[in-house]
């Protein structure tokens, strides 16, 4: 399972990489493992929307699951991934790249504090494994 | 060989059934909103009935093989049934007529509300709810509508047990309530210790299963409905799976509330390859006046000579309409012929013989499968379809190899809190034979799992179907025939020859 | 009977489960309240309950016995037999939900068939497997409208000319939600057209839902009501009767956004209200906001062309709370009886049946409003049910008519304060020329005679 060790994790498999004030948020890949294939993608929010940390930002589908995604922090919202929905499936390929789903400028850096690293996230997913 | 599909079986001038001319003077058609294209098939009547006829040989059903789907209530639907829902006395009357002309109607009606009412233990009944879901619907709008009458608004919050059936949550948030999930305890029963904490002014309800989902009886029912009462709270029944209670114990006597009967599974009508249903809800007395407008009534009462005049009554704190006309009419004519070929006796035989059969196999393959709660089932059981030994198979596995033994799979991944779920109801109307050669199959694909996994893994291979492709469904979303029915000659499709065919389905 | 053991079979399970008698199992249940005495008559056997329905039935007056003109949502229209021979089909009817779909092509198949029909008869994208009736499918458009913008439009406009239980059940289906209904209040004018509904619209709309033809029986070009519903933001939605979309111009082409309607009509008896058939479609762009099954083609491992249920991912059981619709049962095998009674028809037989049933209202009208004292309520083009005006109050009216044995129509002062004196009436293509004869006759008689 590959978590890289510089994104802050949520316990509803959210990632956020901070760069700056900036946060790109994804999904990870124990996610995706779980959602088995992606068949869809809708990012339900849109750019200079503020959003609250917990907000959903997006929903996820696949023929057996359905996921929504929350924001892992507040702020607003700069820009969105919008080649995303018409090929859903990089999301099993590549869930921390490609398939990125939303960018915001947060409005409370400190919200980061409250969120997993690396390692706290892989025994959060080992644990969920037994 | 896939079937044809009507756009490639439809030919232009073909006619399956003719209609008069007018036998009136004609008037003038309204030219600027008529409707240029009408794309419909065009096709003999023998076309139609060999289409449909070989379509329905492609389905396991009743009629043709076991069908021990959990909580699903796969019994054996009566001829007799159907035939009584076809009298033309029946199927031929108006939802509208004058009530004087549907007083047979109505009798049935009301006869069936007052059994159920017996055998539930209670109050009130509407029949009107059109299926399980809907009568949940019914149901959680009584209890927040209730709660409101008393000025209790703050009551929102429903508790469902993880063991309950699916589509509560989705229920209580329909109807505006918060769901708090309540997990089990190590004996599949409700967790006395979590429903405490929950148990507050803003209690609305709880919506109980029971026998649950692992086919539980909870142990603690008694305890677990005067908490919520004495919390302020209601509890709802999900009567999907009274087919273990008939005669056993009736849900009111416990002190339940409300609860939804499902016609088709409980009292055999039809499932119909996924509906129509019928879920009538029972009330205690302190409901009554909640249930959905109308309900049958007596509007003037018999005596030795007449009969009591029956008709539509309106409960005075009504939550309205929950659909168009009295509910599922036909399902009342059978679930009452159903009820009545019974008898009190009869009713309790129903369930005392799903219990023995569920059982029974149980008993036959706890050696074989592991049993995650190992207590006397009622009218179901959950086993684990996994062994460590095998650990590339799956529920699923087992699901589809099933199929090649002739016989429909068991309910699979569900209830969620048993890992690989394999969720069995073989309902009181399988012989011993049926379930003994169940039994053995399901121990021979156990075997097979171990030293042959890849016969699970690529099964079915007796259907006349394979494993479907479903990430190309949802991908693809070819949802329905776009094509002119009057555009060609049928086209030859081959096996495997799919992706060369000029399809006339597109994706969207 | 229905439970086939012996009591040698019963003695061999209870042997092998390990207890002496069935009493045994059910341990878990409180004592106090086991195995209740139920006050029920004794059984009957198979003869003796048909002797006893049969009293039942007969004791019912019925659409064949009568000369129906009653329809406002529920019309007697002729069944081809042929619908009822699949119907009877134990591999249709006694099979589940089609979840396994490598023994369940049929079902799946049909329901594909099903979908392309409707699509087609309404003039939209898709088409889901069905909803309980043209009730519950309006109140379930409401919903998908509501979440289709998150929320944030509340206000659904209903026309007053929507049928009564409709929009009652819509109001009972919205009673936990924020959703805002407007439109049907006693202030409305049933007498206008949809247009008078455009002023309603606004940035907080979500939806605006019509009936087609209306519920007293008018039928009404839309476009002007899609467009502003358009330009407000909002979602169109027309419950249509189906016979009429044999002749009329689909929905589709005003600019509807969804389409329901109850599907009775096409091959579905009466039966005193039930079950019936909600037809449910819409354009493409909705279909993950649309509740309720949906079967899509695929292949199996065999490169076969199959059918398996679809977007199951937004259905209740997996979404749970999230859901927003609790449906899982549906109406399959009134879908079933549809599609079969649509195939039967074809092209020419369905613009057939709509034409007579257009033409032999057309004729019912011209007479009843021959008769002094009766008359037309309203100018508007109509399909098969139209109202009159009655010199005398409708129920008197229908009264008399029962006793010539004519079902009358359908008397509009039970649902309209004020309309005591109008009826509404429907013709299908069962009634004859004779038949309308003799109402006309039987009205003239019994107001003048």
């Amino acid at each position: 399972m590959n978590i890289p060790p510089d994104l802050k994790y949520t316990k509803n498999d959210e990632w956020v990489r901070v760069e700056g004030s900036t946060g790109t948020v994804g999904i990870t890949d124990y996610a995706q493992e779980q959602l088995s294939d992606i068949v869809f993608v809708e990012i339900i929010a849109s750019p200079d929307e503020a959003l609250k940390q917990g907000d959903p930002c997006a929903t996820v589908e696949s023929v057996k699951a359905a996921a929504e995604v929350y924001m892992p922090v507040g702020g607003t919202i700069t820009s969105t991934n919008e080649s995303l929905p018409d090929k859903p499936e990089i999301v099993n390929t590549d869930p921390y790249g490609e398939a990125w789903m939303v960018m915001v400028e947060l409005s409370d850096p400190g919200e980061l504090d409250g969120l997993m690293d690396a390692e706290a996230y892989e025994k959060y997913c080992e644990e969920r494994e037994q | 060989m896939a079937e044809h599909l009507m756009c490639e079986l439809s030919v232009p001038g073909r006619v399956g059934v003719r209609f008069p001319d007018p036998d009136v003077p004609t008037t003038p058609l309204p030219e600027g909103m008529l409707r240029d294209d009408l794309p419909m098939p065009e096709m003999a009547e023998i076309d139609v009935i060999r289409y449909f006829t070989r379509l329905s040989q492609l389905n396991h059903s009743i009629d043709t093989g076991f069908y021990p789907l959990g909580s699903c209530t796969m019994k054996y639907n009566p001829k007799v049934n159907e035939e009584a829902a076809r009298l033309p006395g029946f199927a031929f009357v108006h939802p509208l007529q004058p009530i004087e002309t549907a007083q047979g109607a109505l009798a049935l009606m009301h006869q069936l509300q007052e059994w159920l009412k017996e055998i539930g233990g209670f109050a009130g009944v509407s029949l009107q709810p059109a299926a399980g879901a809907h009568g949940e619907l019914t149901g959680v709008l009584i209890i927040r509508a209730y709660h409101r009458s008393r000025g209790e608004k703050q009551r929102t919050k429903i508790l469902i047990p993880d063991s309950a059936h699916g589509t509560n949550p989705a229920t209580s948030a329909m109807s505006g309530m918060q769901v708090v999930e309540l997990r089990s305890d190590p004996r599949g029963n409700i967790d006395l210790e979590a429903l405490r904490a929950e148990c507050d002014e803003t209690l609305a309800g709880l919506m109980l299963t029971n026998p649950n989902t692992l086919g539980l009886f909870d142990e603690n029912v008694e305890e677990v409905v005067r908490r919520v009462h004495e919390a302020g709270g209601l509890v709802y029944g999900d009567g999907a799976n009274m087919n273990a209670l008939l005669g056993i114990v009736r849900p009111g006597d416990l002190g339940l509330d409300v609860l939804h009967y499902n016609l088709h599974k409980t009292f055999s009508t039809p499932h119909g390859g996924g509906g129509p249903g019928s879920g009538p809800v029972g009330v205690a007395a302190h409901l009554v006046d909640f249930l959905p407008d109308p309900v049958v009534g007596i509007l003037e009462e018999g005596d030795e000579e007449d009969p009591p005049l029956y008709g539509l009554v309106h409960p005075s704190h009504t939550i309205g309409r929950v659909k168009a006309f009295h509910g599922h009419f036909g399902m009342f004519v059978r679930a009452y012929t159903y009820i009545r070929v019974h008898g009190p006796e009869g009713l309790r035989a129903i369930s005392e013989y799903a219990v023995l059969n569920a059982n029974y196999l149980l008993a036959r393959l706890r050696d074989t499968y592991h049993l995650p709660y190992d207590r006397v089932c009622m009218h179901e059981f959950v086993l684990e379809g996994r062994w460590p030994e095998a650990p590339e198979i799956h529920a699923l596995d087992i699901a589809k190899r099933l199929m090649d033994y002739r016989f429909h799979p068991p309910t699979n991944y569900f209830p969620l809190i048993v890992h690989e779920a394999l969720m069995i109801e073989p309902t009181e109307t399988e012989n011993k034979e049926t379930l003994d050669a169940f039994a053995d199959a399901m121990i021979k694909i156990a075997e097979e799992a171990h030293t042959d996994p890849e016969v699970l893994k690529s099964a079915p291979h007796e259907t006349p179907y394979g494993r479907m492709d479903e990430v190309r469904a949802a991908k693809a979303l070819v949802l329905c025939c776009v094509a002119d029915y009057a555009q060609k000659e049928p086209v030859e499709m081959e096996v495997g020859d799919r992706e060369k065919t000029s399809s006339p389905t597109q994706p969207l | 009977m229905y439970i086939p053991h012996t009591a040698a079979d019963r003695e061999a399970m209870l042997r092998t489960i390990g207890v002496e008698r069935l009493e045994d199992l059910f341990q878990d249940v409180p004592a106090g309240h086991r195995f209740p005495d139920l006050a029920l008559p004794p059984a009957l056997t198979e003869m003796e309950i048909m002797a006893e329905l049969q009293d039942l039935a007969l004791s019912n007056e019925t659409a064949r016995e009568l000369v129906c003109f009653l329809g406002a949502g529920a019309y007697n229209h002729y069944i081809p037999a042929g619908v009822d021979a699949i119907l009877r089909r134990g591999e249709f009817y006694t099979a589940y939900t089609p979840y396994q779909p490598e023994i369940s092509q049929g079902t799946l198949q049909a329901i594909f068939e099903y979908q392309s029909l409707i699509a087609g008869l309404t003039g939209m994208d898709v088409c889901n497997a069905s909803h309980y009736d043209g009730a519950t499918a309006v109140a379930e458009a409401v919903n998908m409208a509501y979440h289709n913008f998150r929320g944030k439009r509340p206000k659904v406009v209903l026309s007053p000319s929507l049928h009564p239980s409709y929009r009652e059940t819509v109001r009972t289906y919205t009673r936990g939600s924020d959703v805002v209904l407007e439109g049907d209040g006693p202030e409305a004018d049933v007498a206008a057209g949809p247009d008078a509904l455009i002023p309603l619209l606004d940035e907080t709309t979500c939806l605006v839902v019509v009936q087609y033809p209306d519920f007293f029986g008018r039928v009404y070009d839309f476009t002007a009501l899609a467009e502003a519903a358009h330009q407000a933001g909002a979602l169109l939605a027309v419950s249509a009767n189906p016979i009429a979309l044999g002749l009329l111009k689909p929905p589709g082409d005003f600019g509807a956004d969804i389409v329901t309607g109850e599907g009775q009509p096409l091959g579905i008896p009466l039966s005193y209200g039930g079950p019936y058939l909600g037809l449910f479609a819409t354009r493409t762009e909705y279909v993950r906001k649309m509740a309720g099954r949906l079967v899509g083609e695929t292949i199996d491992n065999r490169g076969q062309r199959a059918y398996v249920l679809t977007l199951t991912a937004r259905e209740q059981h997996i979404r749970r709370e999230r859901a927003t619709s609790n449906i899982c049962t549906n109406q399959g095998l009134m879908a079933l009886a549809s599609t079969v009674y649509l195939s039967l028809l074809g092209r020419a037989g369905l613009r057939k049946v709509a034409e007579l049933n257009y033409q032999k209202a057309h004729y019912a009208a011209r007479g009843i409003a021959s008769v002094p004292g009766f008359e037309l309520w309203s100018e508007q083009l109509f399909f098969n049910e139209f109202v009159v005006r009655c010199p005398i109050p409708a129920a008197e009216v229908n009264e008399k008519l029962l006793e010539h044995d004519i079902l009358g129509g359908y008397d509009l002062g039970q649902d309209f304060p004020g309309m005591e004196d109008y009826l509404l009436v429907a013709v299908t293509e069962m009634i004859t020329r004779e038949d309308i004869d003799t109402l006309v006759e039987t009205l003239e008689e019994v107001t003048h005679g």
